[in-house]
C-alpha cells in the first residue's frame, strides 16, 4: 500500500502480533527503501526494513497455497489479509444526530403532484447470424483420452447480452505451459517456481490448483534461435502432458516461420484423435501445411492474424476453401495487445469481427481466442515503479500485475473473446468469477445496494 | 446526430464561403460539423442573422437540433476544471468515436477526519500518470453526507470546494443538500440523487440552484419517469443512475440496465433516456472482504462500465492498482479510432547529444515513441533517436508484419544524415526487434547492438554496453 509508516507504528504492529524476533528473512533484490537524510539510522530501522521485506514475501507465499478455493473473492481476501497485517485501524467516527434546520425564504417553483408516468420499452436487437460452435478435446467415446471437453462459440448476441439471446457456452480459460523456462514477470513466476522445469507437473498444477479449463503447451524450445529441438524430440513432452492432465490441449510452436509447420505437423500426428487446437496458422507461414495437419488428424486450427479484419477474412477463407477445414474446427486469434499498449486496436478489431459474424459474414463467424498473457508485457504490470519523473508512485507491483491481466481479459471478453490463454492464477480466478456473474451462473447478490451512500468507510 | 452527410448540413449554411469560421468553404465547415469538430454556432454569420431575424433563428435552432449528439452533454463544475460528460453518438467506437471520457470522482465523507479529507483531496488534485506524451489527471471529488447533519455537510462541502475540482454532492436528504448548495451551487456540482421518494424536493433544488441532477432507480420505467418529469418541469442537465449492484445476478442486472438504456436512447431514439449514465464502482465496498478484495472488485466494476457506456463514476480506492488500470482503460476506449496515433518519422536529438553518443532506433507508433523518448529524456541519456515509419505500429507487431525492415532502417539512416553527425557506426535496436540484427548489419554496414526489451531499462543497459568494445 502506498501508505507511509513510521518506525514506531511498525513496532506497534509487531507488538500487536507478538512478534519479537524475525527469522529467515530474505530481502528481495528489487525491494527499494528510501531513507531520508537526518532520520537517524539505527538498529530499529534495520529491523523495520526486514519486516517490510518479509511482508513482500508474505504476499507471494499466500498466493502459493490459496488457489484451492475457486472463489476469486476469497482468494483476494486472503491475499490481502497478508497485507492487512500492517494496516492501521480505521477509527470509526461518531454518528451525529440530524439537526432540524429551518429553511429561509425559498423561491417558488411549480412542482407537480405526481411523476409523469413513462414506460421504458427496451429497443430489441436480433442478429441473423450465429457464431460456429467448436469443441476442443475428445473423450474415449470419440476416439480420444480426455475426461472433459470444452465447447466455445454458438453466440447469437454480443458477449453477455443475455437479454437479447442466451449464449449457451461460457468463455473458457487455458493456462500457458512452456517446454523450457520462459522469461516471466516475477509476480507470475513465483506461482510456477516449483514446476518450471517440468511441463507435465506444470500442466497438472494449472488444472488442479488454478482451475484451467484447458492447457496450452508452447513448444518454444524448437526455436532455431534457442535450443532448436527437433520436432520429433519436442513433441514427446505432449505425451507426458496428455498423461498428466485430462483436459483438452492447445499446442503452440515457437513462432518461427520455417520451423513451426514441421513442429505442428508432428504434434498433430502424435495427438491423433485428441482433437487438440494447433496454434497457429498465419499468412506468412505455410498455413496450408499446418491446416492440412489439423484436417488430416481431426484437430482444430487457430487462425492468427495481426489486428487486421481483412487479413483475418483472407486467412479464414484460405483455410476453409483451399485446405477444406470444417467450419466447426476453426478458431480465430485476431491478436491481443495489452491494456495501455494497443488494447484499443485489439478491442475494436475483435468487436468489429464479432459484429460482422453476427450480421451474417460467414468468413468471420468463428469463436475468438486471446493471448491475454501479453498483458504482462506492459511495464505497469511488472516494473518496480515508474521510470517517469513526475508520475504518482505506482504502488506494489504484486497488485498491479494481476489486475493488468484481468482488465485486458475483461475488455476483450466484452468484445467477444471465447477462449483466453492466461497465466496468473489470481487473474484466472477473477475473470472466471466475473464472467460467471454476467452469464447468470454466479447468482448470489447483495441486498442493500444503497448502503455505500452513507457508509462510514 | 440525426444528419449523416455534409450536404444535409450545407443546406442550412449561408453558402457564401466567407471564411469567417476559419474554413475556406461552407462545405468544408459542414464536413467539420459532421465530424463534430465544430458546432453550428461557430459560423458567425449564422449567429448574427439569428439575432436579427426570427426566421434565421428558427433555422439555426433546427440545425442545432439536427446536429446535436444523441446523448445529452452535461457540464459539471465551472472554469478551467469544468468537465463534460455524455454527448455520445454511437454504441461502438469504430462507428465514429466516443467523445467525453468517463469522469472519475473519488469520495470523501463529512464524518471523515479533516486530515484524511485533506489527504484524499490532495491525492486527487496531484494525481499524474504519464501516457502517450502527456499526464493523465483525475476529474473530481464526491462528497457523501454520512452525518445526516446539514451544517456538518455544508462545512465539509465548502472545505472540499476549495480544492477547485468539480464535485458530486451525495445525500438523499434534501435538507442536507440544500445546505451544501447554498455554499457551492455557483460551482455547478452534480447533485445525487433524486429518487421515487425525494424527487419533489430535489426537483425544487435543481430548479432553484440551477445545478445538474442525478435521478436514481433500479426500475427503468421509474427512472425514465423521473427524467421526463424533471425535463418537462425545466431541468435540462440530468444524469441517470440505474443503480450499480456489485456482484452476482445483481451485476448481471446492472449490465443489462446500462446497455438497454444506452441502446434504447441511440437506436430506439428514446429522448427521455438520452442522458449520461452514472455507475458507482464504490458499491464494491459493500461486498464481503478486506480492502484489497474491494479495491480489486472496484476495478472490475469500473472496467466493465468504462467499456460499456458509463459517463461518470464514483470511486473509493485511490491506490494505484485501482486508479492506473482504470485511467488507462478509459484513455484507450475513448481514443479516437479515426486518427492514427503516429508521430513524424526522422531523427530526434535527445539531451544535446555529441558525436560520441549512442544511436537508437524506434517506431513511429505514438505510444512507443513517447515511452522511449520520455525514458531517455528523464533518464538524462544523451543520444540520437531514429524514428522509423512503421505505419504507426509498435515494435513487435511491425517486426512480425513487415513494417520494420532492414531496408527501411537503411533508408532512414540515409535520409537523416546521421552518418555525418556521429563518429561511430553502432546502432542499437529494440530488444523486441532482435531477430533483425543480422539483416540490418548486412544492409547498413553498421554494427547492430540489441537493446533491452523495455526502454525503461536502457539506462542500466548503457552502463554495461556503452561505449562498446571495439571489434578487432
Amino acid at each position: 500500500m502506498a501508505r507511509k509508516f513510521t518506525i514506531e507504528e511498525f513496532f506497534e504492529t509487531l507488538k500487536k502480533y507478538n512478534v519479537e524476533e524475525l527469522e529467515g528473512v530474505r530481502i528481495e533484490g528489487d525491494l527499494e527503501i528510501e531513507i531520508e537524510p537526518g532520520s537517524g539510522i539505527d538498529a530499529n530501522l534495520i529491523n523495520a526494513v526486514a519486516m517490510l521485506s518479509n511482508y513482500m514475501q508474505l504476499i507471494q507465499e499466500f498466493g502459493n497455497f490459496l488457489y484451492h478455493a475457486n472463489m476469486a473473492l476469497s482468494y483476494l481476501q486472503r491475499l490481502s489479509s497478508a497485507l492487512g497485517i500492517q494496516m492501521p485501524l480505521v477509527v470509526q467516527p461518531q454518528v451525529q444526530p440530524a439537526v432540524e434546520v429551518k429553511p429561509e425564504k425559498i423561491p417558488e417553483f411549480k412542482i407537480p403532484e405526481k411523476l409523469i408516468s413513462a414506460k421504458f420499452e427496451p429497443y430489441k436487437v436480433e442478429y441473423p447470424g450465429k457464431i460456429e460452435e467448436v469443441t476442443l478435446g475428445a473423450t474415449r467415446a470419440d476416439g480420444g483420452t480426455r475426461e472433459t471437453t470444452v465447447t466455445i462459440g454458438g453466440e447469437k448476441s454480443l458477449a453477455f447480452y443475455t437479454f437479447d439471446a442466451m449464449n449457451e457456452y461460457m468463455p473458457a480459460i487455458a493456462i500457458d505451459v512452456f517446454d523450457r523456462k520462459p522469461m516471466l514477470a516475477k509476480a507470475v513466476r513465483e506461482h510456477y517456481q516449483d514446476v518450471l522445469e517440468d511441463p507435465a507437473e506444470w500442466a497438472k498444477k494449472a488444472v488442479k490448483e488454478f482451475n484451467a479449463d484447458l492447457v496450452t503447451i508452447h513448444l518454444i524450445s524448437t526455436d532455431p534461435m534457442l535450443e532448436d529441438t527437433p520436432a520429433s524430440e519436442a513433441v514427446k513432452v505432449i505425451e507426458d502432458i496428455l498423461q498428466a492432465v485430462k483436459v483438452p490441449l492447445i499446442i503452440g510452436g515457437s513462432g518461427n516461420k520455417e520451423k513451426d509447420p514441421e513442429v505442428l505437423e508432428k504434434a498433430a500426428e502424435v495427438t491423433e484423435g485428441e482433437r487438440v487446437m494447433l496454434a497457429s496458422a498465419t499468412l506468412d507461414m505455410d498455413w496450408e501445411r499446418i491446416g492440412n495437419a489439423a484436417k488430416n488428424h481431426g484437430h482444430v486450427i487457430l487462425s492468427w492474424t495481426q489486428m487486421d479484419i481483412n487479413n483475418q477474412k483472407t486467412l479464414n477463407r484460405y483455410l476453409l476453401k483451399r485446405v477444406g477445414i470444417d467450419r466447426n474446427s476453426l478458431v480465430m486469434d485476431p491478436t491481443t495487445a495489452a491494456l495501455g499498449y494497443g488494447l484499443d486496436y485489439a478491442y475494436t478489431n475483435m468487436e468489429r469481427i464479432r459484429i460482422s459474424g453476427l450480421k451474417g459474414d460467414t468468413d468471420l463467424n468463428f469463436p475468438m481466442s486471446s493471448g491475454t498473457t501479453n498483458a504482462w508485457g506492459a511495464r505497469e504490470a511488472w516494473m518496480i515503479d515508474s521510470p517517469i519523473e513526475g508520475d504518482t508512485p505506482w504502488g506494489p507491483r504484486e497488485l498491479r500485475g494481476p489486475i493488468w491481466e484481468i482488465v485486458t481479459g475483461m475488455t476483450l471478453a466484452l468484445a467477444g473473446v471465447d477462449l483466453f490463454m492466461m497465466m496468473h492464477p489470481g487473474a484466472v480466478a477473477v475473470l472466471k468469477e466475473w464472467m460467471g456473474m454476467l452469464q447468470g451462473i454466479v447468482k448470489e447478490s447483495i441486498e442493500n445496494v444503497d448502503d455505500w451512500i452513507t457508509m462510514e468507510v | 446526430m440525426k444528419v449523416k452527410s455534409p450536404l444535409e448540413v450545407y443546406k442550412f449554411l449561408p453558402q457564401t464561403n466567407c471564411g469567417e469560421c476559419g474554413f475556406d468553404t461552407c462545405m468544408s465547415f459542414a464536413a467539420q460539423i459532421i465530424d463534430r469538430s465544430v458546432k453550428p454556432t461557430d459560423c458567425p454569420p449564422l449567429v448574427e442573422n439569428a439575432k436579427k431575424d426570427k426566421k434565421f433563428e428558427k433555422k439555426l435552432n433546427e440545425l442545432i437540433s439536427l446536429t446535436s449528439p444523441e446523448i445529452l452533454e452535461v457540464e459539471i463544475g465551472v472554469g478551467d476544471n469544468a468537465i463534460k460528460i455524455g454527448g455520445e453518438d454511437v454504441l461502438h467506437r469504430h462507428e465514429l468515436t466516443f467523445f467525453n471520457p468517463t469522469a472519475f470522482f473519488f469520495d470523501v465523507y463529512d464524518t471523515m477526519d479533516e486530515e484524511q479529507i485533506h489527504e484524499r483531496c490532495s491525492k486527487v488534485v496531484e494525481y499524474r500518470k504519464f501516457y502517450v506524451g502527456d499526464f493523465i489527471t483525475l476529474e473530481g471529488i464526491a462528497v457523501r453526507c454520512t452525518s445526516n447533519d446539514p451544517e456538518k455537510f455544508r462545512s465539509v462541502v465548502k472545505k472540499v470546494s476549495e480544492y477547485g475540482k468539480p464535485m458530486v454532492l451525495i445525500s438523499m436528504n434534501p435538507e442536507c443538500m440544500r445546505a451544501a448548495l447554498e455554499e457551492v451551487a455557483d460551482q455547478k456540482p452534480l447533485i445525487y440523487a433524486a429518487t421515487e421518494k425525494n424527487w419533489k424536493e430535489f426537483l425544487q433544488l435543481a430548479l432553484e440552484f440551477k445545478v445538474p441532477v442525478t435521478v436514481r432507480s433500479k426500475d427503468l420505467t421509474i427512472l425514465k419517469s423521473l427524467a421526463k418529469t424533471f425535463r418537462e418541469n425545466g431541468v435540462r442537465d440530468i444524469v441517470l443512475d440505474p443503480v450499480t449492484e456489485p456482484i452476482g445476478d445483481g451485476l448481471r442486472g446492472t449490465f443489462e440496465r446500462v446497455i438497454q438504456l444506452r441502446r434504447t436512447a441511440i437506436l430506439g431514439e428514446d429522448k427521455d433516456v438520452a442522458y449520461p449514465i452514472m455507475i458507482t464502482p464504490i458499491s464494491a465496498w459493500l461486498i464481503e472482504g478486506d480492502e484489497i478484495t474491494k479495491g480489486y472488485w472496484e476495478t472490475v466494476l469500473a472496467s466493465t462500465f468504462i467499456v460499456k457506456y458509463a459517463d461518470v463514476m464514483i470511486f473509493k480506492n485511490l491506490e494505484q492498482y485501482t486508479v492506473m488500470p482504470s485511467v488507462i482503460l478509459r484513455y484507450n476506449i475513448y481514443t479516437d479510432p479515426r486518427t492514427p496515433v503516429q508521430v513524424e518519422p526522422g531523427l530526434r536529438e535527445i539531451n544535446n547529444p555529441s558525436p560520441d553518443d549512442p544511436v537508437f532506433v524506434t517506431t513511429n507508433f505514438a505510444l512507443t515513441y513517447y515511452t522511449v523518448e520520455s525514458d531517455l529524456t528523464s533518464g538524462n541519456i544523451k543520444c540520437w533517436l531514429l524514428v522509423l515509419d512503421t505505419e504507426g505500429l509498435g515494435v513487435e507487431v511491425s517486426v512480425a508484419g513487415g513494417q520494420f525492415t532492414a531496408a527501411k532502417v537503411k533508408d532512414l539512416i540515409k535520409e537523416t544524415g546521421i552518418e555525418k553527425k556521429v563518429n561511430h557506426r553502432y546502432l542499437t535496436i529494440p530488444g523486441l526487434a532482435a531477430r533483425l540484427q543480422g539483416a540490418i548489419e548486412d544492409e547498413t554496414g553498421w554494427t547492430v547492438l540489441v537493446g533491452p526489451m523495455d526502454s525503461g531499462r536502457i539506462k542500466g543497459w548503457l552502463e554495461q554496453q556503452w561505449p562498446p568494445e571495439k571489434k578487432e
